[in-house]
């Protein structure tokens, strides 16, 4: 059993750990930021590359226009969309790959190809077939779509044969055996197809919105600072993006580690 | 989970059953009939093919020749060599994960029937010690009324002094069922009042070939 105490004194050793990685994180920021700065004097040129203190003041302007929450918001649906499509649907595949021969047959080809067709051709192609309001969204499904379903496959490929036996030889329902046996063992291969896919579905999704000029999108915005020559703003939305990229892989890892087996 | 299978069920035969992996052969033309309503004991040196036979009567491996006869329409339970359990499950929910109606009283009462300590029954079984591992492994075989149960080495990893105890939690679960136990202790064999069969001949009960 443990003491009050003995908690105490973990509980105390977590938050200095926790204190300690802050710390560290915000040394290495600040260095990085020093080096942009002596960097952005010895330019000298504020088109070419913005100061940290001019992104900063600019990041602060930005974030009082009611334009760049609904610019934010539009885009964080259309790629979290295009994601979570292609987590369920590429999981779904996956599943029936594993499942039935003939399913795998047709479709690994198919999600081989997608990985390798360059994303700019997916850009033109939905830009040719599909309106520019979906281009985000279509286009972090297609780059997401391979790596979900290559590593939901593998996890089921790589459940233990032995539990598998457990399972027919008790009759477990195949609810149950969802939860207990297969869940857990995919999960990992899941959350690090999850962990992959968001920042690639960021990425894929913002360079259409950029290619496509899509408005209200954070693309647009993107594509006007370097048609205006403005730095800082570009600077300024690519720090959004990385925040929100790193927000929702978050989030993501957050609600995997409620699922059955959760290790995220 | 049908319950004791009545009078009228097929016995369960292995018939002249040969079982190769590669060019060995592990099981040749081999004969073996489970007494309904007691234990069979089947054992035999390492490398002998008890657990084969373990695995052709659950249907986990099927027969090069012969016939397996008497599974089909029975539910069935193992305690198979290594533990298989869902590691990030407690004990409790291991058991109930192959139970269809069980209250989580009368699982609480299996695993502490069977010596499992009370702050190990919600713990993960991965941070359980061995011999509690084995014993939920046990439990989850025997909570249930499968009316064929498969042991393999149960026993395992259970030391001198548990082992009795295990053994009559185990026993009083078996009354009445039909059971095939694979070991390599004729001592337990006989604690299990079972017909002993050494592999190629039968033996009378209570006996070791």
């Amino acid at each position: 059993m443990t003491s009050t105490t003995e908690v105490k004194e973990a509980t105390g050793r977590r938050a200095a750990a926790t204190w300690r990685r802050v710390a560290k994180l915000t040394l290495v920021a600040a260095f990085w930021v020093a080096v942009w700065q002596v960097i952005a004097w010895a330019v000298g040129r504020d088109f070419i590359l913005a100061s940290p203190v001019d992104v900063a003041l600019r990041l602060g302007e930005l974030v009082r226009e009611w334009d760049f929450w609904t610019t934010v918001g539009l885009s964080l649906f259309r790629i979290a969309l295009g994601f979570v499509l292609a987590a369920l649907v590429g999981s779904l595949l996956a599943a029936l790959s594993g499942a039935y021969r003939v399913v795998d047959a047709l479709v690994s080809p198919l999600v081989s190809a997608i990985r390798s067709i360059p994303v700019v051709s997916f850009i033109i192609l939905v830009l040719l077939w599909a309106d520019a309001s979906l281009l985000a969204t279509i286009t972090s499904f297609l780059i997401v779509l391979p790596i979900v379903y290559g590593n939901v496959y593998e996890g089921i490929r790589q459940r233990s044969p032995t539990m598998l036996e457990f399972a027919v030889v008790f009759r477990v329902p195949w609810r149950r055996r969802i939860l207990a046996i297969d869940a857990p063992a995919i999960l990992p291969y899941f959350v690090a197809a999850c962990r992959t896919g968001v920042g690639l579905a960021w990425k894929s999704g913002v360079a259409a919105e950029v290619i496509g000029v899509v408005d209200g999108s954070i693309g647009e915005k993107l594509y006007r600072a370097k048609v205006f020559l403005e730095s800082a703003d570009l600077f300024a939305w690519t720090i959004v993006i990385v925040v929100l990229s790193m927000a929702c892989e978050a989030a993501v890892l957050r609600a995997l580690r409620r699922a059955p087996g959760g290790v995220a | 989970m049908s319950g004791v299978v009545g009078a009228d069920a097929r016995p369960i035969r292995l018939r002249k059953v040969t079982r190769r992996y590669g060019d060995l052969v592990v099981l040749d033309r081999f004969d073996l009939e489970l007494d309904e309503g007691r234990v069979t004991a089947v054992m035999g040196a390492n490398g002998s093919g008890k657990t084969t036979i373990a695995r052709l009567v659950l249907g986990l491996d099927a027969p090069d020749g012969g016939t397996v006869d008497g599974v089909d329409g029975r539910s069935l339970a193992a305690i198979f060599q290594e533990n298989r359990l869902c590691e990030h499950l407690s004990a409790a929910d291991n058991v109930r994960l192959v139970l269809d109606h069980a209250d989580r009283d009368s699982v609480v009462r299996h695993l502490r029937g069977a010596g499992l300590p009370g702050d190990a029954l919600d713990r993960p079984v991965r941070t359980l010690s061995g011999g509690q591992r084995r014993r939920v492994a046990i439990v989850r075989a025997l909570a249930g009324d499968a009316d064929l149960v498969v042991m393999d080495e149960p026993f395992s990893g259970i030391d001198t002094r548990s082992k009795a105890r295990l053994i009559d939690y185990v026993r009083g679960r078996l009354e009445g069922r039909t059971a095939l136990l694979i070991t390599h202790d004729s001592k337990e064999a006989r604690r299990f009042g079972a017909r002993v069969v050494k592999l190629g001949r039968v033996t009378k009960p209570g006996r070791t070939a």
